[in-house]
């Protein structure tokens, strides 16, 4: 008798294992970082890329309802994909497009604008990726909403498409 | 093609043979004779032979090139050496499961006519239930893994390899790791076969005894290949990440050595039979979970074969099933001993071999638990975390302490009693020496942390007692020894070797030095040169000490074409005391490279002291060999 | 022969001790980076990588510490920033209480099996 409720209770136990590891082959396996509920976009240092002159987070994020903040490199082929979304999105005029340069060689990165138009109000540099580790991102390319109150209501992993872009449009409105 | 047809259409006869088997061998099981028929020994060769031939045309196929098999084309190149296109074969998904295959079909049949002292019913049952795992695999394959894949038109050039895989050490690693895990199917199948057959006793016990150790000796070395594979290939200095496919090999070697020694209780006390069974169970049953794990993409790991949820299904299910089988089997048809229950007293052999069980199974919890635990948050709370090193050291060393103390009172215990004997001079003598060299150290290292010192002292103490009674008179028990010398040296080296290494990490352009403690590495010069498959950018470094003793180390930097890929070779200087690990990167659009050098003492100890340790469970097995 | 052995040991000991001083930030960087995961890698640590996001995540390491943050503070900013799943190291909560309980008591399961075996029929 106390044999049958130990196979009993094994039994319901493996049976619990193997829904857990039947559910669990169908999830993916890629990290999808948690849009974190408001928080502050912290403060940072950088440079302008055109004429190289120091500013800080507070002079960019200043003056406008939204921000839209893009990192992008020119050896990144995603960044190449979501350009179009970008200019798309520069047309509306409540919203400040800012492009973080990420890991980038300058004349590739001007290269890469040159031919593929400029999008953005500004463009700042981090050469050595660590503004973007700051900001709590992980790679190339990543978008980031953000409010007038400095606040990151949104985030993107990986390239903008259209349902995204749409997503973005209705915040901004 | 002719070579890719070939082992297709053998695979599909050896299928065919493994299927046969079953009603014939239970006419057999049936029939009045007391011997095996002959018919069942040729069909289990054929069975083996065909899968030998299959996997000899799978080889073919690499060897000539042959794209248009699908494995093939996936996992070759036209430029990469023979050797490593024959080492190809079984460095992917589908050749792997072939080459399992073809070990679960050899040991089947190598057991069928190596058994003939036991009964025949017996013998049957085990073939029976091995035929259930090897048919499980011949479907996973067929259906989901098939080697022999074909398709128009032929590429004129493969998809390559992983340079990374292309080394010896990783070559020879996963055939003996499968002999390893393989070896652990048949103890499984002839642990249920003795179940229903009723024939656990001491007989079986030393029948099955030769195979607990065939399997645990090749998973040893296994296990260590792959971790040499690691330290010299991978370019990071370690050798054990604690990474999932690794745990996944060390929780089945948990489970055999407990199952190792738990078999000589059994031989000699007729005692611990339950138990006995629930490890054979066990170890196969992890070497299965650990190959659902890695194939399954339900893992984050640097090892993971391609990911592929349909083939994580049908291991899942089939785990479940042998689960499912060998317990019904156990709660129907096992009953304990109705004889006198054996009493085991406190100071005895086999008290010590219930001790090291039981810590033994720990370890192992801590493993499985670490390493599938992460799947179960997720799953039920769609929370991701990350359980890594930390972990294992937290809930591992301090348990390994009274393991290590354990083990150096245990094997000097005689079966069934020990007299209580006056602790000896020389004990004390060591353990105090023990206890002063850890101090030493601990001093030397300026971290007086209570945990560590103790530790310290338990290692050097075994070591010493393990030296002590290897030195001694008595000649017998010469594999235990040798074995037990060999783990304390492994865990000696291995303590001594991360608190004494020291590492530099530095950024250098060619003609600049930096020194540091002891010593100073000059950026001498680099050369550039060209092989088969990759150019290499060579850095010549100079290394030298405060006595202007100095050794040149030259890293490499590989640059594959197909696929394009970039690794680091390190270059390594070893000696008996130290390793001098070198290993540079390129830093992007400089001249400057980024330089990693370590210093590692007693690195060589831990990979001989693993050596030592399978050494001695050879010579159990030759003794056992020999005296037949 | 053993006495001999014994003073081999303490000499090579000797020979090859380094002194593990208070920990200066270019030995905690490469501490911490061992502690935490390259997210965009296969199963690797950022100590291990030479991933961009690792070779940065480097650099940022190396920043907080020389602004002062302790140990603790920076796994506690990058877990703020990143989430668990960064750190190898779990943490000791409600989620992961079974994870770190659950091996001690297997463990005194395991040992009540044994001195029961052990205490019967005495």
């Amino acid at each position: 008798m106390k044999n049958k409720i130990l196979l009993f209770g094994i039994i319901l136990f493996l049976s619990f294992c193997f829904v857990i590891l039947f559910k669990s082959l169908n999830n993916s396996n890629v990290y999808v970082p948690k849009t974190v509920s408001e928080k502050t976009l912290v403060n940072f240092n950088s440079k302008d890329f055109f004429s190289e002159v120091e500013i800080s987070s507070n002079e960019i994020f200043f003056g406008k309802e939204f921000y839209i903040l893009n990192i992008w490199s020119s050896w990144c082929l995603p960044c190449r994909e979501e350009h179009p979304q970008l200019l798309q999105l520069s047309k509306n005029s409540s919203v400040k497009l800012i492009g973080l340069n990420y890991k980038d060689n300058p004349k590739n990165a001007k290269k890469f604008i040159d031919t593929l138009g400029n999008p953005y109000s500004i463009i700042i540099i981090d050469e050595k990726g660590t503004i973007s580790i700051e900001l709590g991102a992980y790679g190339v390319p990543e978008t980031y909403i953000i409010n007038k109150d400095k606040k990151i209501i949104k985030k993107f992993a990986g390239p903008l498409n259209d349902k995204s872009v749409k997503e973005i449009n209705l915040i901004l409105k | 093609m002719l070579a890719h047809q070939i082992g297709y259409y053998s695979l599909i006869l050896g299928f065919f043979f493994s299927i046969l088997i079953i009603p014939v061998s239970i006419k057999n099981f049936n029939n009045k004779n007391k011997v095996i028929d002959n018919k069942v020994f040729s069909i289990s060769f054929f069975q083996f032979f065909f899968v030998l031939v299959s996997f000899f045309g799978l080889i073919l196929s690499f060897v000539n090139s042959d794209f248009g098999n699908e494995t093939v084309f996936n996992n070759s190149h036209t430029t990469k050496p023979l050797f490593y296109k024959i080492s190809g074969t079984w460095g992917n998904h589908e050749g792997s499961l072939l080459l399992w295959l073809l070990v679960l079909t050899l040991f089947i049949f190598i057991f069928l006519i190596k058994s003939n002292s036991q009964p025949k019913k017996y013998r049957i049952l085990t073939l029976l239930f091995q035929q259930v795992i090897i048919i499980g695999f011949f479907l996973f394959l067929l259906k989901t893994s098939n080697p022999f894949n074909y398709f128009f038109p032929v590429p004129k050039e493969g998809l390559g390899l992983n340079p990374i895989l292309q080394d010896p050490a990783l070559a020879i690693h996963p055939p003996i790791l499968y002999l390893g895990y393989v070896g652990s199917s048949i103890i499984f199948s002839a642990s249920l076969a003795a179940v229903v057959a009723k024939h656990i006793s001491t007989v079986w016990a030393k029948h099955i005894k030769l195979w607990i150790f065939v399997s645990w000796i090749f998973l040893t070395f296994g296990i260590m290949l792959g971790s040499i594979w690691a330290y010299y290939e991978l370019g990071w200095g370690g050798f054990w990440f604690w990474d999932p496919v690794e745990n996944v090999s060390l929780m089945p070697w948990f489970c055999l050595t407990a199952l190792l020694h738990c078999i000589l209780v059994l031989e000699k006390r007729s005692t611990l039979s339950s138990w006995t069974i629930i490890l054979s169970i066990a170890t196969f049953m992890l070497s299965m979970s650990g190959t659902f794990l890695v194939r399954s993409g339900i893992l984050n790991s640097v090892h993971t074969f391609a990911n592929d949820p349909e083939r994580g299904i049908f291991i899942l299910i089939f785990l479940f099933m042998l689960i499912l089988f060998s317990l019904v089997i156990f709660f129907v048809f096992h009953k304990e001993n109705d004889q006198k229950i054996v009493k085991i007293n406190w100071l005895s052999k086999e008290a010590s071999i219930l001790f090291n069980n039981w810590f033994l199974m720990y370890f192992l919890s801590v493993v499985l638990i670490g390493t599938v635990y992460p799947i179960f948050l997720e799953v039920l709370s769609s929370e991701k975390i990350s359980v890594g090193p930390p972990f294992y050291h937290k809930l591992i060393v301090p348990f390994l302490i009274p393991f290590l103390l354990f083990m150096s009172i245990g094997p000097n215990l005689n079966w069934i009693k020990s007299k209580i004997k006056k602790v000896r001079i020389k004990i004390i003598i060591l353990f105090l020496i023990s206890l002063l060299l850890s101090l030493l150290i601990s001093k030397k290292i300026g971290s007086v942390n209570l945990i560590n010192i103790v530790l310290i002292s338990a290692a050097f103490y075994l070591f010493f007692i393990t030296v002590k009674d290897f030195f001694s008179k008595k000649f017998k028990n010469y594999s235990q020894k040798i074995s037990h010398f060999g783990f304390s040296l492994l865990i000696l080296s291995i303590l001594l070797n991360s608190i004494f290494s020291s590492e530099v990490i530095i950024n250098l352009k060619v003609g600049e030095k930096f020194s540091f403690k002891k010593e100073s590495i000059t950026f001498e010069s680099i050369e550039n040169t060209e092989s088969k498959n990759y150019r290499s950018i060579i850095g010549h470094f100079k290394i030298e000490d405060k006595q202007k003793n100095s050794i040149q180390l030259k890293p490499e930097l590989r640059i594959y074409d197909q696929p394009f890929t970039i690794t680091s070779e390190a270059d390594i200087k070893t000696t008996l005391y130290y390793d001098k690990f070198l290993v540079m990167n390129l830093v992007k659009g400089n001249e400057y490279f980024n330089v990693r050098y370590q210093f590692k003492p007693f690195m060589i100890w831990i990979w001989i002291s693993t050596l030592l340790l399978g050494i001695g469970g050879m010579f159990s097995l030759f003794k056992r060999i020999y005296e037949k | 022969m053993k006495l001999q052995k014994i003073f081999l040991i303490i000499f090579f000991i000797f020979n090859f001790t380094q002194i593990h001083s208070v920990e200066n930030n270019n030995e905690l960087t490469h501490k911490i980076s061992k502690n935490i995961r390259c997210l965009i890698c296969q199963g690797q640590s950022v100590y291990d990588s030479q991933s961009d996001f690792a070779l940065s995540m480097k650099l940022v390491i190396e920043k907080k510490l020389n602004e002062g943050l302790k140990e603790k503070e920076i796994y506690e900013y990058l877990i703020d920033q990143y989430g668990q799943w960064i750190t190898y190291d779990p943490e000791f909560n409600q989620k992961t209480l079974i994870l770190w309980a659950l091996p001690i008591l297997l463990f005194i399961i395991g040992g009540a099996i044994i001195f029961r075996k052990l205490i019967v029929l005495k």
